[in-house]
């Protein structure tokens, strides 16, 4: 089994062979990501009940908590591929890490601009600069010094190993994202949802949140297939087989 | 693996684990600064700096809540279970704010010991459950029902 993994993956790792495959499982991940957005926009607006305290304007976790979850998923996705990629100079992990890291900066917008909209009626503020918020500010940073590095450097082999150490250096922020309200007292609330306990929401709530979270895997799956197409087309375009798909099978 | 592959490999792990290493480092020095607030704790035992702008946070002690009719002004004592801390405040609060809830105030410390607060934020904590769960855990509660809590 294992040997078979590994032919699989050797095989993925050919940019022809990621190519084509990626062609037949877009749709998939595509359809998949809209049936599932949707069904967690109709439980998480109309079927969830309100909250207790917060009333309707608790909804808007439905969107930021699936997407700072993201925001730290594709960071790690975007370091682990840099690694492989330093390390096996492989060009397909290049070529992931490099397409990751504009929506993994979109998620990380999106997260920030939705809890701001949050925070102002329940907090009574837009922004405080507590160890939470700044780190997912200083993630927003990072994505951006990854994507400065990638757009920058002319050769692709060296934009791609100068921003996986970039990468690799941000690794650090992640954990600190996550443990920051534990570790230091902060205006943030703690997680309602860890793996080793009861989750502090109820479960009608709960279940539009992870139909979202699943939602947004799906779409990364889809979109970051769809920029890695063209950034391998773009750089594989003098080998032959990129020439016969442009020019069609002659 | 090949020998220059395991290098890099090696070059990768020393990377991530000595950036870690200093970071946690000047984090655990930099603790203090990256507390968003002090604890009534904190303050009785003279920790903040006097006569600077600083936050103070804790849950507002039930039956604390004071107002004077006729006027904006409130005052209400924040606790973190070990020392209490009277914090009066100009101005509107915000939506959480309760007795029982956590909140963050932003202000001056005065010499009578009173926390003067140009600003309230209220922190809201990481339970969500339907207005009726709540009720419910309410009812139970007020009847002395040993029902275990909803965490």
């Amino acid at each position: 089994m294992w040997n078979a993994l590994w032919k699989f993956l050797h095989k993925l790792a050919s940019p022809k062979y990621f190519y084509n495959i990626s062609a037949k499982l877009i749709p998939w991940f595509s359809w998949t990501a809209l049936f599932l957005i949707l069904a967690a926009v109709y439980f998480g607006l109309v079927k969830a009940p309100p909250d207790y305290q917060q009333g309707e304007s608790y909804r808007i976790i439905y969107v930021h908590v699936p997407a700072a979850w993201m925001s730290m998923f594709i960071y790690m996705v975007m370091a682990i591929t840099g690694a492989i990629g330093l390390i096996w100079k492989m060009k397909l992990a290049d070529v992931m890490a490099a397409s990751s890291a504009p929506i993994g900066a979109s998620f990380t917008f999106l997260a920030l601009v939705t809890g701001s909209l949050w925070g102002k009626p329940m907090w009574g503020t837009w922004w405080v600069w507590d160890a939470r918020l700044t780190a997912e500010l200083i993630l927003l940073f990072l994505y951006f010094g990854v994507m400065a590095l990638n757009a920058a450097i002319e050769d692709k082999r060296n934009a791609a190993r100068a921003s996986a150490v970039l990468a690799l250096v941000g690794v650090v922020n992640i954990p600190i994202i996550h443990y920051s309200v534990e570790w230091w007292n902060t205006l943030h609330q703690g997680a309602t949802i860890t793996k080793f306990d009861r989750p502090s929401m109820d479960m009608s709530m709960l279940l539009p949140l992870l139909l979202m979270a699943f939602a947004f895997k799906f779409y990364y799956a889809s979109v970051v297939m769809k920029r890695a197409r063209v950034e391998v087309l773009e750089r594989e375009k003098n080998s032959t087989w990129v020439q016969e798909e442009i020019m069609g099978k002659a | 693996m090949t020998p220059k592959r395991k290098k890099r490999l090696a070059l990768v792990g020393v990377l991530v684990l000595g950036v870690s290493a200093s970071v946690a480092l000047a984090l655990m020095a930099f603790n203090e600064n990256l507390q968003l607030f002090y604890s009534p704790k904190q303050i009785t035992a003279g920790e903040a700096p006097a006569g600077k702008v600083i936050r103070v946070g804790g849950l507002v002690l039930n039956g604390s809540v004071q107002r004077k009719p006729g006027d904006i002004k409130v005052s209400f004592d924040v606790t973190d279970t070990a020392d209490n801390l009277t914090i009066e405040y100009t101005g509107i609060l915000p939506d959480l704010f309760r007795e029982g809830q956590g909140i963050v105030a932003i202000g001056k410390l005065q010499d009578d010991g009173i926390f003067q607060a140009s600003e309230v934020l209220a922190k809201h904590d990481e339970n969500y459950m339907p207005p009726e769960v709540s009720d419910a855990l309410q009812t139970a509660h007020e009847e002395g029902v040993n029902q275990p809590k909803q965490n």
